[in-house]
């Protein structure tokens, strides 16, 4: 139960920060292109990719 | 180009398969071995995904570029706010929540009219939503065949209505076959959960096909449309949409949890909590992989098409046809239809079972025709009002896509039902954590909202497609400025959804906040206010704690289960809660609170907390009125009896006060009248020895010649009785001490063997003059006791000295005796004197209350030693009491507790 | 010679009284508690009683009451004692038919004049 709540708390931590990340004006930085991609697109995908990462570690039996 | 043959059989095989998989998922149900997995239930969680996301994001993509990924990162946050989710579900089972109309409702005192609203909202919410679903169908069909818009035709139907009732049929055989759809619907679940894995599948090998089939992979795409710098804006953010981005990022976020099929799939249909550690990761990469070829697909369509030439909506069939993949071409479509039918099942299951509790319940119930068929099941009833509404929707939807839909694009429709049931956001979140929040604030907020949202979204899409006059669009109502429905207050230059969010959002809360703090609650919103806020507090509800009170009969509530449940579900469940309680036949349950409440529990589990709560108040009430005629008093009856309730609470409770304040008020009384008596018995024992004082002091003053012998005398006399009175008010004053607790104690090992030897050593020459007898048995190498010391011998002393009073001169025998017994010492003193009579025997240890009626004797007692030495002895802990009868002698014993043993 | 019946079950108030009375030259017979006062006042007959209320077995005040019930006793003179001073025990003394009421502790001097006065020898 004490372990269920706190990664409760680290998702919802997880959601506070991706909501600045995913949004203006952070996403306004990544114009352009990087590495011959759309920069807007590489970056929504990565950081997207990467909450997702961190959620399943969180979720799925970090330290189990 | 495919035969209308070869895709009739493969859809209708699909079909088939989509029934098989639900028939297993509900068998393994029924024989309690479920086939939802952590895996299954973060699948059927992408219903979201519908024929929009499908075709649609595509569409999205070409004119908003990278926005469309908004509608899937809001969830993705939201989800993650996973004690939020888990409030909910918990939440859910406690209350047998059966939909998100059903939730706000039971949140707010089990309100039928909150019922009704939430359910009214999300029925025109949605409607938009399922014509959307229609259209996209529709439109593929027609793109399969290759034919012009809309001209499939069969039995004189257009192709939108032929898809609207193969999905009516088809979710009307998924979802109410029984009435288990009061339960989860485990087979529908794990149907879904296999439609997701085919749109997915779909849209992926669409994406892999035209990306590196028709393309050299994603770098080729992007390359290209460096040629076009028309399309190169849809690449990169836009910082001036950045309202609309927020906007869309809240509005998603709202839809995964609040649009009625997605709280049915996460909250109603969740069979364990932990799966949901699997959705908050599985889902989310659920969306990213079926976004990830949306831009690819977007860029290729616009780059193969001239522009304006087909519907960017069905890119994902259009340009696998244009190659001639038409293998590719008849699995994309199985994908959208997946989609479509995916969220049509769920959505109108869900809207169904709002309908059928929240709307046509409370009206059944009054009707007439209810009563004609009384003692008939209703679960029939119930079964065929879920389908009629299932078809009634689909009808709604396909009458909206008729009046509205040809003017917009599929994402747009989709938003304006997102923007719908955003609304039930303040009342929900508010609802979870403010107790404050009131039925009268959750019904402003919710009509502001849906209101401000009807004025500027669904209103403005009926004029824009010419079925009504858009004047108030255009110049705003009644040609005053600040009312144009997508302007309101001159708020330009946003979107039509994000301008409704918004406004709509503010007027919501505004609303929801301040009409709560306005009002106050009443009983039953208060309790239930508790139940949901403060659910993770509650590890187990208890049942008794109920504002249910009443006369139950057994037979009338088992009759109502029969009636609404179905006669053998009723008996299965019933025989359920007997073993629960240890009972084997349910015919002896007791109909108490806990059974009503099951009963209830049961009920609302068929038809929603507000109905079910109203049917078992009135069939549970104390007079014994039939249903039928209980049944119209309605909701005023909940409302009154939640106040006399509360008022008799109140007054059993002043009761009580009151007769608390009497018996304080009669102890004061009673200890005034015992003090008076004391001060008064006090009185008189202090004039006694005074009385003598003063009458020789006089006589001896008044008569100087007096005899030297009877001078002598008197003075004896005047000095005994000084002596007495000396020790009158030294005992008085002891005792007041111990009674009031201030007096000193000094606690010591005490040896009580040797402190019975002191007494008898300083009394021996009382016993000597007057030639009574003293023995002593005295036990060897007792324990030391705690207690002090001088007190000890006070006791013992006046013990000895009460038993040489009363004995008879030369022929007096006192025994002592010490010893240990039951973890105590035991001091007797045993006399052979007159002995007492059992009224004496507690007489004696009353104040002024002296033995015996011995003149002689009688200066020496105060008639306090006894109730001192009891005091004593009962400070530490011990016993003081006195065994006798008339002329058998007296024996008094007390005991001194020995210290505990150490553990 | 008058005769005075001393009832008290204090000892040394009735030494004290017998040796008053027998001082002022009164006869005196003494007795312990209520049933003893009432034999020795048929026995004795005095002219005079001098009664404790708080006694043993019968208090002055059924003593009192018994008296005044014997027509044999209508002339006697009854004085009760008492160790509580409270009103309402005087009232009730005066009520029952004692003809005076004297509270605890008393002046010698007092009592003999009173008892002279009842007896009418003053």
């Amino acid at each position: 139960m004490r372990r269920g709540s706190r990664s409760r708390q680290r998702l919802g931590a997880l959601a506070l920060c991706g909501l600045p990340l995913l949004g203006f004006p952070i996403l306004g930085l990544a114009q352009g292109e990087w590495l011959g991609w759309p920069a807007g697109f590489v970056y929504l995908f990565a950081v997207w990719a990467g909450l997702i990462g961190l959620a399943a570690w969180i979720a799925e039996g970090r330290g189990r | 180009m495919l035969s209308g043959f070869v895709v009739a059989l493969v859809t209708m095989a699909y079909f088939g398969l989509l029934f098989a998989v639900a028939r297993w998922g509900d068998a393994r149900a029924d024989a309690g071995r479920s086939i939802i997995t952590a895996n299954v239930y973060s699948l059927s969680l992408a219903v979201y995904c519908t024929s929009w996301t499908f075709f649609g994001s595509v569409g999205r993509a070409t004119s908003g570029g990278l926005s469309f990924l908004t509608i899937y990162l809001g969830p993705t946050l939201m989800l993650m706010c996973v004690g939020v989710v888990i409030k909910m579900i918990r939440i859910a089972k406690a209350q047998r929540i059966t939909s998100i109309a059903d939730f706000i409702a039971a949140r707010y005192g089990k309100s039928q009219q909150l019922a009704g609203l939430v359910t009214v909202i999300a029925v025109i919410g949605i409607v938009p939503y399922i014509a959307l679903q229609l259209k996209a169908v529709a439109a593929g069909l027609d793109m399969v065949f290759g034919q012009s818009e809309h001209s499939v035709r069969l039995l004189g139907m257009d192709s939108t209505l032929l898809v609207a009732g193969v999905l009516a049929l088809f979710t009307i055989l998924f979802g109410t076959r029984h009435l288990d759809a009061t339960e989860r619907h485990e087979g529908m679940v794990a149907a879904i959960a296999v439609e997701s894995v085919v749109k997915l599948l779909a849209f992926l090998a669409v994406g892999v096909f035209v990306t590196y089939g028709i393309y050299d992979g994603f770098g080729d795409l992007f390359s290209r449309v460096a040629g076009h710098p028309e399309f190169a804006r849809l690449l990169d953010p836009d910082s001036a949409r950045s309202g609309n981005w927020m906007a869309l990022l809240v509005l998603s976020g709202f839809a995964i949890l609040f649009l009625p099929r997605q709280f049915q799939i996460i909250v109603v249909e969740n069979v364990d909590e932990s799966h949901l550690k699997r959705a908050v990761w599985l889902f989310p990469l659920y969306l990213l992989l079926i976004n990830l070829f949306v831009l690819p697909l977007a860029l290729a369509g616009l780059i193969h098409f001239p522009a304006g030439t087909t519907d960017p909506d069905s890119f994902v069939l259009s340009l696998p046809l244009a190659h001639g993949a038409d293998a590719l071409v008849l699995f994309a479509f199985i994908g959208g239809l997946s989609a479509a039918t995916g969220m049509v099942i769920v959505e109108t299951i869900a809207l169904s079972t709002m309908i059928c509790n929240d709307l046509a319940m409370p009206l059944l119930l009054r009707s007439t025709w209810l009563k004609r068929r009384k003692a008939a099941d209703l679960s029939g009833v119930l079964i065929a009002i879920r389908r009629t509404a299932i078809v009634g929707i689909l009808l709604l939807g396909y009458v909206y896509f008729r009046a509205a839909g040809e003017a917009y694009a599929l994402v747009g429709i989709g938003l304006i039902s997102f923007a719908a049931v955003a609304q039930f956001a303040p009342a929900m979140f508010g609802g979870m954590y403010w107790k404050q929040g009131t039925r009268a604030g959750a019904l402003a907020g919710l009509l502001a909202g849906f209101s401000v949202w009807a004025y500027t979204l669904l209103l403005p899409s009926f004029a824009r497609s010419g079925w009504m006059d858009g004047s108030f669009v255009e110049v705003g109502l009644f040609g005053i400025g600040w009312l144009k429905a997508q302007a309101l207050f001159g708020l330009a230059g946003l979107d039509e959804i994000s301008h409704c969010l918004w406004w709509s959002l503010l007027a919501n809360l505004g609303a929801y906040v301040a009409v709560s703090l306005a009002t106050t609650p009443d009983a039953v919103e208060l309790a239930q206010a508790e139940r949901f806020v403060d659910v993770f507090r509650q590890t187990e509800r208890l049942p008794g704690a109920h504002l249910w009170r009443g006369k139950a009969s057994l037979d009338e509530v088992v009759e109502l289960l029969k009636r609404f449940l179905g006669p053998a579900r009723a008996q299965q469940q019933l025989i359920h809660y007997a073993r629960l309680r240890g009972l084997d036949d349910w015919r002896r349950l007791p109909p108490d609170a806990a059974f009503v409440h099951f009963a209830e529990s049961e009920l609302a589990a068929a038809i929603g907390s507000a109905s079910a709560r109203l049917i078992v108040a009135n069939a549970t009430r104390e007079e014994d009125l039939g249903l039928d005629e209980v049944l119209d008093i309605l909701d005023e009856a909940s409302q009154v009896r939640a106040y006399s309730r509360e008022l008799e609470t109140k007054q059993r409770a002043l009761e009580a006060a009151t007769g608390e304040l009497r018996a304080a008020n009669e102890r004061l009384r009673e200890l005034d009248r015992m003090k008076d008596d004391f001060i008064s018995t006090v009185t008189h024992e202090l004039r006694t020895p005074l009385t003598s004082i003063r009458a020789f002091s006089e006589l001896l003053y008044d008569d100087p010649r007096l005899a030297l012998a009877e001078r002598q005398r008197f003075l004896g006399i005047i000095v005994g009785e000084t002596e007495r009175l000396t020790r009158l008010i030294n005992q008085i004053l002891d005792l007041a001490k111990m009674e009031s607790g201030r007096a000193e104690w000094t606690t010591s090992e005490v040896d009580v063997g040797a402190v019975v030897r002191d007494a008898m050593e300083t009394l021996g020459q009382l016993f000597r003059d007057k030639g009574v007898r003293l023995d002593a048995e005295i036990a060897e190498s007792l324990p030391p006791v705690q207690a002090d010391r001088d007190r000890l011998m006070q006791v013992v002393v006046n013990l000895l000295s009460n038993a040489v009073k009363f004995v008879a001169a030369d022929s007096g025998v006192v025994r002592v005796a010490v010893g240990e017994a039951d973890g105590a010492l035991r001091v007797t003193v045993a006399d052979n004197g007159p002995g007492l009579t059992p009224a004496e025997c507690s007489q004696v240890f009353e104040k002024f209350r002296q033995g015996g009626n011995t003149m002689t004797d009688k200066p020496q007692g105060t008639g306090l030693g006894l109730p001192i030495s009891r005091q004593i002895v009962e400070y530490f802990g011990g016993k003081l009491w006195v065994e006798s009868a008339p002329t058998a002698g007296a024996t008094f014993i007390f005991t001194v507790p020995l210290p505990a043993p150490e553990a | 010679m008058k005769k005075i019946l001393i009832v008290d079950d204090e000892p040394n108030i009735v030494i004290s009284l017998e040796f008053l009375m027998k001082k002022e030259g009164f006869e005196v017979a003494v007795a312990a508690d209520g049933d003893e006062a009432l034999s020795r006042a048929a026995a004795f007959s005095p002219d005079l009683i001098l009664l404790d209320v708080m006694m043993p077995k019968k208090s002055g005040f059924e003593v009192c009451e018994a008296l005044r019930a014997d027509p044999a006793q209508a002339a006697l003179k009854i004085v009760m004692l008492t160790a509580k001073g409270r009103d309402t025990e005087v009232a009730r003394g005066l009520a029952i038919g004692a003809d005076a009421y004297v509270t605890k502790p008393f002046s010698t001097k007092d009592l003999v004049v009173r008892v002279k006065e009842l007896l009418g020898l003053a």
